[in-house]
Formats: structure tokens, sequence, C-alpha cells
């Protein structure tokens, strides 16, 4: 008797658990679907709308209230990404350097810069674009400009220099290094002789994670880089990116088909920026 | 043989100075590095310290002007009236009802997502569906508050018949922020669930569990303070959102009555009236952007905390 009765709750339990199993695959997987088919939707959405209404005079050199054009705007977002990387990647690697090949183990300075960092990752950019305001549009008295704008977008984004900086140089086994000071090198020539170069696709990848984020920034420039569209003179200027132009298009309400236009853009930019990150990432793992 | 000799001293004594001069050089050259790497290591701390003073500076004069218990318990906000009155209650209110939403709404999809990627997924597509989360991440907030102002918007209005509102309203800003903070939620959680050691999976195989049962019951539950902090740093996006929320949230400065109404967020506030505002209504955005700021310090602070648990 005791021997059916177990067995009777053996196949209870077996049936129970299977179709737990079930429930808990359907939930998994239809999350995994919405996720991703969520974000095919988007893309997939965006581009069909916004495609046909690429035309050429969309394209046209100058900016009107008839014509939207987006080249002022595009020009102004490679001059504010460039200007960003000149500030942020010299500070960001050389901090990097810094932490991992000469600090000390447990330094007091590294965990006060790492706190900080990861506050600096934390902040919304809408933070930053009211700290640009006050220190470098009023404060340093540069006026709305694309110089206030990088420089907010730098501080914005040196986190993200940093940290694939870092990882990309501890990656580096310590064998380099012991080898490279056993031979009479200083710290310095092995830093950049020995350790940097195989460390350059990781910071690459970073930079051009880097390049995304301010590619897709609007909240931080609003009120630093400002939003006329023209391209400016000279980085003293105020001048709008792609992302504050979408916006401007989206608010006004009146141009959705350039809205969806330029959404296209932004779309198109942001996967081959996201596309390319992956593939100077993935040569570091090899050489690694 | 004197001429050689005194030739070989000179070579000699070259020899003894030249490398001495080389290490001076040399050192001079590792010091000045030392110095110029410490600088740029100090500047992420200089950027924070800077940002504190500068939005503190500007924001605890107005709300010494405003009155702390006025500015965030007040629930009028008519800075242009006569009699302005600098209220930011209602604000307050509806970052934490959009943040929440948000959080009911991606916070299951994003976690089971990252169960699916970290113990479900074959391994063939998981490197291209890691590609795409991150590529969701990388959508600029304005392309998704467009989708969310031509989809999402008409779609919340569609049900006006049963609830009325005109489409923008606190459940669109959820439902779109649900589905922006799902990138966040799905690296971090997998990360913290991939961090958990086989053996417990398989302790639990050897004890009879199936897949699902070992990694529902023991892997999910021991991975459960990283996944508290995936849903902090979200609840950090959340709340931190700008761009996309002004395009669905219709942004009433009210406390509103329910879900289907619109509500101003306090990063919308800042944006919004930033553009025309003058001295003191001015100051008290600023000072809203203050407030916003000691959300996410006590939000990174959390996460802070529930991270070095994970460890």
């Amino acid at each position: 008797m005791g021997a059916k009765f177990e067995k009777n709750h053996g196949a209870a339990m077996s049936v129970h658990s299977r179709l737990e199993a079930v429930f808990f695959r359907i939930v998994v997987y239809g999350a995994a679907l919405v996720t991703f088919g969520m974000l095919l939707y988007i893309i997939g959405y965006i581009l069909v709308k916004g495609v046909p209404h690429l035309s050429l005079d969309f394209f046209s050199w100058t900016y009107n209230s008839e014509n939207v054009s987006l080249v002022p705007a595009a020009v102004n977002t490679i001059t504010m990404a460039v200007l960003t990387l000149v500030i942020v990647v010299p500070i960001g690697i050389g901090a990097a350097i810094y932490t991992v090949e000469y600090a000390k183990r447990g330094s007091k300075v590294v965990k006060v810069v790492r706190l900080t960092t990861e506050t600096l990752q934390g902040i919304p950019s809408i933070v930053f674009g009211l700290f640009g305001m006050l220190f470098f549009v009023s404060a340093l008295h540069w006026k709305q400009s694309l110089l206030a704008g990088a420089f907010t977008m730098a501080i914005m984004v040196l986190p993200v220099v940093m940290r694939t900086t870092e990882e990309a140089l501890q990656s580096v086994p310590d064998s380099y290094r012991e080898a490279s000071f056993g031979l009479g090198a200083g710290r310095l020539r092995t830093v950049f002789r020995i350790v940097l170069p195989p460390a350059v696709p990781g910071i690459l990848s970073g930079v051009i994670l880097a390049i995304g984020r301010i590619v897709g920034e609007t909240a931080a420039l609003l009120y630093t880089s400002g939003t006329i569209a023209k391209i400016p003179h000279s980085p003293m200027e105020s001048g709008r990116t792609l992302a504050l132009h979408m916006w401007m298009l989206a608010n006004e309400g009146l141009h959705e088909d350039k809205a969806y236009a330029t959404a296209v853009i932004l779309l198109v930019l942001v996967i081959a920026i996201n596309y390319l990150s992956n593939r100077v990432a993935a040569k570091l793992t090899v050489q690694a | 043989m004197e001429q050689v000799m005194e030739r070989s001293q000179e070579k000699a004594h070259k020899r003894e100075t030249s490398p001495e001069q080389l290490k001076f050089w040399n050192q001079l050259k590792e010091t000045i590095a030392t110095g110029v790497f410490t600088v740029t290591a100090v500047i992420s701390i200089v950027a924070v310290f800077l940002i504190c003073i500068f939005l503190f500076a500007n924001g605890i004069p107005a709300i010494q002007k405003i009155g702390l218990r006025e500015f965030l318990l007040g629930t009028t906000w008519a800075p242009k009236n006569s009699n302005p009155s600098f209220g930011i209650f209602p604000m307050i209110c509806g970052s934490v009802y959009i943040t929440a939403g948000a959080v009911i709404v991606g916070v299951p999809i994003g976690v089971l997502t990252a169960i699916f990627m970290a113990r479900f997924c074959d391994k063939r597509y998981y490197k291209f569906l890691k590609t795409a989360t991150d590529l969701m991440a990388g959508i600029p907030s304005v392309v998704y508050g467009f989708f969310g102002l031509v989809i999402l918007v008409p779609l919340v209005r569609s049900l006006r018949i049963w609830f009325g509102g005109n489409g923008c309203s606190i459940l669109t800003a959820s439902l779109l922020l649900g589905i922006m903070i799902l990138p966040t939620i799905v690296s971090v959680s997998e990360a913290s669930i991939r961090a958990v050691t086989d053996t417990y999976y398989e302790g639990a195989r050897a004890l009879g569990a199936t897949h699902e049962r070992s990694v529902f019951r023991v892997i999910v539950p021991a991975a459960k303070s990283g996944i508290m902090a995936a849903v902090i740093l979200g609840v950090g996006r959340a709340i931190g959102e700008t761009m996309a929320v002004i395009m669905v949230a219709g942004n009433q400065a009210r406390l509103p009555q329910s879900i289907f109404e619109g509500v101003r967020t306090m990063t919308a506030n800042v944006v919004i009236d930033m553009a025309y505002a003058t001295g003191l209504h001015r100051e008290a955005l600023i000072a809203t952007g203050m407030v916003l700021f000691i959300f996410i310090l006590i939000i990174n602070l959390c996460f802070s905390i529930l991270k070095g648990k994970e460890h």
C-alpha cells in the first residue's frame, strides 16, 4: 500500500512539475518575444514610414521655414562629436591609465574616482544640461554655443570612455608589463609602447559608444548648444545637432514627415555606430 | 700610449655622465607623466564637485525665498501669476507615478528576458540578441519619444470612450518608459544571473528538478540582489528621462486624478519652463533640477549598497 501511494504521489508531482516547466517556458519566451518584437517594431515602423520621406531637398545646403533641411544639423552633429572627443578622449584615457597603471592597489584616490564616475554615470542628461547652462553658458560667459555643448557632453561621456579604457587596459596580461620592466623600460614607456597598443580596439569601441551618446543626446544640449538651425562660423556660436533638430520638428508638429525622415537618419547612424563598436571590440577579444 | 690611456679615461668619463643625464631626463618625464595622469583622474572628481556646487548654490536661495514646505509640498505651480506660486508637489508626484508605472511595465518583461538571455537562449542566436539589446539602449530618447507620440498616444487615445483623456497620460508615459528601461534591466540582471555559480544549477538538477525549476527556484533567487540593483538602475533611468516623457505625458502641472490624465514630471518642468523663465521662476526651475539630483543621488546610493551586497 505504501508503495502504491508513493507511486501515485510521484506521478502527481511529475504532472505538476511538467506543467510548471511549461508555464515558466511560456513566460520566459513570451517576455523575450515582447522585448525583441518591440525593438523590431520600433525600427521597422520608423523605417517604413520614414524612408519614403527622404527626398533630395531634405539634404539641401540651407535651412529655411519651407525646407527644413537637415544638412546644417548633420554638420553640427559632426562638429559636436569631434569637439567633444578632442576634450574627453585624452582625459578619459589619462584617467584610466592612472587608475590601472599608476595608482597603488587600494588607493584612496582611485576609490573616490570610481565613486564619482559611477555618480556621473547615473546623473540624468537634463541635470548635465542644467549644469552646463549654469557653468559654461552663464558663469564662463560662453553663451549658447557648440563649445559649451561639447564641454557638457564631455563630462557626460567621460565615464563611458574611462570605463572601457580601464577594461581594455586590465585585459592586457601582466606578463607584458613585467617583461617590459625586466628589459629596463620605465613605466611611461611601458604604458605607451607595450600596454596601450593591444588595448586600442577596446578603447576605440568605447569612443565609438561615446559618439553614439553624443549623436543621440538632446536634453543636455537644448540649453547649452542651443537650437539655431545654421552651420555656425565658429564653435563659440549656437547650432542644433540632428537629435535636437528632430526634437524641434516633432514638437513644432508642422513637419511630421521630416521628423520621420530625421528619425530614419538617426536610427541608421545609431545602428551603424553600434555595429562598428561591436566589430572593433571583437578584435580585442580575438587578440587577448 | 699615454694618449690612448687618456682617451679611454675620457670615454669612461663620458660613459659615466651620459647615463646619469639620461636617468635624470627619464625621471623627469616619469614625474611629469605621473602628474598629468593624476590630474586627468581627478577631473571626474572636480566635475561632480562643480555640478553639486552650481546646482545647490543656485537652487538653495530659491527654496529659501519660496519656503521649503511651500516649494516641496505646494500643489500650485503658477509662476506667471501676479501672486506667483511655486509648488512642485505635482511634479514630484508626476515623476514618481510615471517611474512606478515604468517599473510595473518594464521590470517583469525585462527580468524574464534576462532569464531567457542567460539560461534559455540558443547560443547561435545569443550574440545577435545581445547586440539587439545594446542597440535598444543606444536608440536616442527623441526617437523613442517620437515613436510614443505616433503609436502609443493614438493607442491610448482610442480608449477615451471609456476612460476619457486625449492620449497624453501617465499610462502612455509609463508604457514608453517601461520599454525604454528594458535594455538596462535586461543587461544588468543578465550579468547577475550569469554570475551565480554553476554548482547551484547542477545541484538542483541532481536533486531531480527540471531545467525551468532549477532556474526559477534556485538561480534567480540567488541573483536577487543583482536583479534588485538592475531595477534600481532602471528607476534612475526612468526618473531622469526627459525628452521622451515630455512628448507623451501631456505636461499639465496639476495633481492627476487617474492614469488617463496628463501629468508633468520634474524633468519636463525644467525643460518646458526654462525657455522663457526669468528671475525667481528660473531659480525655482534650477531648484527643481536640484530636487531631481537629490532623488538620483539617493537612488545611486541604494544601487551601490546593493551592488556591494552582491560581491
